[in-house]
This record gives structure tokens, sequence and C-alpha cells, in this order.
């Protein structure tokens, strides 16, 4: 059995973002399907009761003080946008019609 | 001379400019000249810049002449990674979502590189946001070994890699997220370091795992990549992971390069089957070499390092697939297929459909899937836990030895090609780099010979507890020093001419 099916692919396809072709679907599938079998042995490992590790040292919250310091001007933070309007980002529309 | 200056070390150049017999135009130019004539058949470079490069090789020429004060690597020139912010060129992280970015800051890196009066001779190709093991993985085409035009000089940092083993710079930045700087150091015959998680800054590296990616340094020789160590590293306030403590003495340590009663242990799950028959002879004489300096070498068992592979795969996805959110097409870097008619979430889907390559939607996908609702604890959450008992089998280690040694790869460096359809195979390569990634630990790549089958390099693997990172510069520049007496010259003098 494999590990993932086609329509499961095309769903992450879908949650990622990427609007991937019909090959590009294919082929990725039976990648992923050779890569998470592979990285299932992680289930094999005795690990209850282990807590997780998101990060390898002990840090606790980092905070700063609460003061107003150089930051980039609007034509810096513009400067690699594809679309600007009136200092602002000029995006495509982000509802639908019926809206 | 101007040949002469790209042979010599970091330290060598930055002698000869303090005693005034050579200026850092002069230094420069000749890296240039060597850019200009191997390049084209290396693919190191995604960008160089002379203008730039000469104009800050002169700031640091009259500081000089004006009686300043200047760091211990004033003058020399470096080639900087491509993942790194750089307000004077392009950055694109090897990625065409990226084409053309003129970032509007630079990297705290990249800050402390100009503030150490370093020249930035250009940017590095890289494998794509730095997935990969190969440099194949860019959107700019490959990189070529200098040792074998028709392999791979490893990666992600393998522009950076290709440069300073072919004499392009004496320096070079990398990333290390699973093995990015150590990997490509070992398959081109040169040193690379993963310090310290956390020592190093990662304000303005463009995010791939978080929790893992690690700025260090490349150099020909073992002392040149402490200086760059040194330069680099640090507390920044920018970045809320950085280490609030001093820099390691690395510097020092490259200098005293003495093992004598040292505790060594050989990782018994990282070496074997699976590794290069020529791989495990250079590695085992290594071994020896140490012991016959005074170390005194045990076998260690790391019970779950056998799993770190699979963990990797699990958590560096799983962070890329939200790092990578960020690229939407909306902001900065490419959007397609704007035509006044598409939603805002059909051009981001059509614009990262375009603009990522292969590998990282796989590994964008991968992650999603890790992540998710109903395969979160079967996946991302297992291998969580496992990172926990990797890092336990690195404090058990650590208890018995100073140091840890293995192989830094399984085989040397592969041919072009051969593994890009093939992500399983592809990320076989990072076998014994990754545990210290998870843990946090760092590692040094340093050479220990060519293998039999193929007279390609090998790299020897020191690993060290969290802050000991001046101990595995003590180690690798120890057997740096006997392996030079024993070979009558540096590794590199073996690879053939360009």
């Amino acid at each position: 059995m494999s590990a993932i099916t086609r329509d499961e692919v095309a769903h992450l396809a879908r949650l990622s973002r990427l609007a991937l072709d019909e090959d590009e679907l294919d082929h990725l599938a039976a990648q992923l399907d050779v890569i998470i079998s592979a990285v299932a042995r992680v289930q094999q490992v005795a690990a209850e009761d282990i807590p997780p590790t998101s990060h390898a040292l002990p840090i606790t919250n980092v905070f700063r003080p609460d003061e107003v310091r150089p930051s980039l001007t609007p034509e810096q933070a513009l400067s690699g946008a594809p679309a600007a309007e009136e200092q602002r980002f000029r995006v495509p529309r982000i509802l639908g019609e019926e809206a | 001379m101007s040949g002469e200056l790209t042979r010599k070390s970091a330290a060598e150049l930055a002698e000869l400019m303090a005693a005034g017999q050579v200026s850092a135009v002069e230094v420069t130019q000749a890296h240039l000249d060597r850019i200009a004539e191997v390049d084209g058949r290396i693919g190191a470079f995604l960008h160089v810049d002379a203008e730039v490069a000469l104009a800050q090789a002169r700031a640091v020429d009259s500081r000089r002449a004006a009686g300043e004060e200047l760091g211990p690597l004033a003058g020399v020139p470096i080639a900087h990674k491509d993942v790194f912010t750089t307000v004077d060129m392009p950055t694109t992280a090897g990625s065409k979502i990226l084409e053309g970015w003129r970032p509007p800051y630079d990297a705290t890196v990249t800050a402390r590189l100009r503030a150490a009066g370093l020249v930035i001779l250009g940017k590095t190709n890289l494998d794509e946001f730095a997935m990969g093991s190969s440099t194949e993985n860019s959107a700019y085409g490959p990189t070529r070994n200098p040792w074998d035009l028709e392999r791979v000089p490893g990666g992600s940092s393998g522009g950076s890699s290709a440069a300073v083993a072919s004499y392009q710079a004496p320096l070079a930045t990398g990333t290390d997220t699973g093995g990015s700087i150590r990997q490509p150091a070992a398959v081109t015959g040169i040193v690379g370091t993963k310090p310290t998680y956390g020592g190093s800054s990662r304000y303005g590296l463009i995010a791939f795992a978080s929790s893992l990616d690690t700025p260090g340094p490349f150099g020909r020789t073992v002392l040149d990549a402490a200086l760059l160590h040194e330069a680099f590293s640090g507390h920044d306030p920018m970045d809320s992971t950085s280490i609030d403590r001093p820099v390691p003495p690395v510097v020092e340590a490259a200098r005293r390069a003495d093992v004598a009663g040292l505790r060594i242990g050989v990782v018994k799950e990282l070496g074997g089957e699976g590794y290069q028959p020529g791989v495990l002879a250079r590695f085992n004489e290594a071994v020896e070499l140490l012991e016959s300096l005074g170390a005194k070498v045990a076998e260690v068992s790391c019970p779950h390092f056998t799993y770190a592979l699979p963990a990797y795969y699990l958590i560096a996805p799983s962070e890329c697939s939200s790092n990578l959110a960020r690229f939407d097409a909306m902001r900065y870097g490419l959007r397609v297929g704007d035509d006044g008619t598409r939603s805002a979430e059909e051009v981001m889907a059509l614009t990262r459909a375009q603009g990522f390559g292969p590998e990282v939607k796989r590994r964008i996908m991968l992650g999603t899937y890790a992540l998710s609702s109903g395969y979160y604890d079967a996946y991302y959450g297992k291998a969580q836990q496992v990172r926990t008992l990797i890092i336990r089998d690195f404090e058990a280690a650590f208890e018995q030895v100073d140091v840890l040694v293995s192989p830094t790869t399984p085989t040397t460096a592969f041919p072009l090609g051969d593994r890009v359809d093939d992500p399983m195979a592809m990320y076989l390569a990072d076998l014994a780099t990754i545990p210290s990634n998870l843990a946090g630990t760092p590692a040094i790549s340093v050479p220990c010979g060519l293998a039999d089958e193929d007279d390609l390099p090998v790299g020897l693997q020191v690993m060290a507890p969290v802050l000991a990172d001046d101990r595995v510069y003590r180690v690798g520049a120890a057997v740096e020093r006997a392996l030079t007496d024993r070979w009558g010259g540096p590794l590199l003098s073996k690879a053939p001419a360009l």
C-alpha cells in the first residue's frame, strides 16, 4: 500500500498554494510516497514519555526595551514590491466576486 | 605576484598587508583576475562586482594609510553565500522567485564582514533556499567541483566550497542546516565549520529551517576558518535565538593544535554499511594519527543517530513549509499571472509553482503533510521526540569523551546528475552531519586524504558539545599539521590544475 495517494498530494498542493500541473502531481506523488515511507522509520523508536524538542538549546523568550529605533523608510520597504501605489503594496483582489 | 597571492592563506595575506608589502587593492585584483580566468568552468559565483569589491579594498588601504587600527582580516577577499542579504548586491537564495531582488538591509553576518574590513568579491551559488547536497538545485545552474569538473562540489554551499578550493577566494561564508558547510568542505578538500547553533546570527539569512540554520566559515586552513568564525560570530540582539555569551576561543585553539590527553570518541553508528571503503580507510588512518599524537581514543555508541536522517527530513521540511509561506507574490519577489481577473490566492499559487524549483516544492509538500492534522503526532511529533533522544546520546557521549569523530560524508563527490531525481539518495549525503544540527552542537570538517577508488578528497568530522567550538578547531588543526607534514603540503596541492 502506498503511504500517500495522488488525491492527498493534490490536496497538499492546494494547502501549499502551489498550482501544480498534472505531470508534476504524478511525479511528486511517486517521490513523496518513497520519502514518507523512508522517514516513517521515526515511528519505530520507543519514545513514549520522551518530551519533544522544538529547539536544541534551552531558551526563553527574549525581550527588548520598547524604544523607537530607526527602521526602513516606506521607499525602502516598497523597493522590492511587484506593484505599489500610494505608499502601499498593490495586490490582486483578495475577496470573491460575490463579496 | 598576482598568481602567488591567490595561493596564500587569509592569515598570510593579512600579514603581508599589515606589513605594507602588498595592498588590499592588489590582493582583491589578483582574486578578481582568478575569477575571470577560471569561474567560467567552475560556476561558483552568481554575482561578482569588481567595482564594489575594489572600492571596499581602497577603503581598507586608506584606513590603513591613515594609521587606523584594523581587524585581523582587514583587506582579505571573501566569497559570500547568496543566502545572506546584501544592500549592494542582488540576493537570490538560488531561486527564480527572488531573481534580481535587492534587499533593503544587510544581514548581521554581512555587516560584520564589512566592519572587519573583509572585501566581498561577490555572491556564491547554492541549492535553492539551501535545500540540497549538490548545488544542482540552484535555479541558475550547477557549480562544478574543482577536483573533477564532472562532479558536484557538495551543497548547499557548493559555490562557496568551489570558490575556496579553486583559489578564487581564500575565505567564504556558508550556512549549515543539515551539513551544508561540512559536506561541501569535505568533498572539495577544504575546511568548513558549523558553529554552535545561536553562536552566529541568523538575522538577514534567508530562512530555511529556523531551529537548525547556522552560518559558518570556509577556509583552506583551520586557522583561516577560525579567524573568519571569530570575525562574524557573537551575540546579536536582532536574532532572538542568538546566544548572549562570548565567542569560544577558536583562534587560540587553532594555533594551539594540540590533542595530548584529549579523549576522542569514534561514533560506532557513523561508519560501516553505506560508507565508501576509501572514505573509511582515510578516516581510520586519521583516528590512528590522533592516537599517535597523544589523544585517547575509544569507541562510543550513539544509538539514536541512525534515526537522525528520517527525523531531520521531517523537521526541516516542516519548518521550511512554514518559512517559505512568506513568498506570497505580494511584497517582494516574483509575481505571475496578475492580469486583473485572478484573485490574490490564484496569483500566489501560480507564482509559487513557477518560482520554486522541484526540490523546494517537494519539501514544502512534505512539511505540509508532516504538520497536517491526523499526521502531526505520527510524523512531526515523533521526529521531535527523536531529536530529544539524539541530544541525550550526545550528552551521554560527552560524559565519556571530549570530542566525537566520524567521516564527514559517506562517499566522495558524486557525478553531476547522479542523484538529482532520486531524493532519498541525495539525502544520504547528510547522514553523518545531521546529528550535530539536531542537537545544536558545533562540528568541523577537515581534509584527511584522498580515497583510493577515485583520488577524491575525504573529510574528517570532529564534533564537540554546545559552546565548545574551540575543541573542534584544536583537533582539526592538530590533524591538519600532522597530515600536511606527512604529505609535504596541503591536500589541495594534489588537485589537478584548472
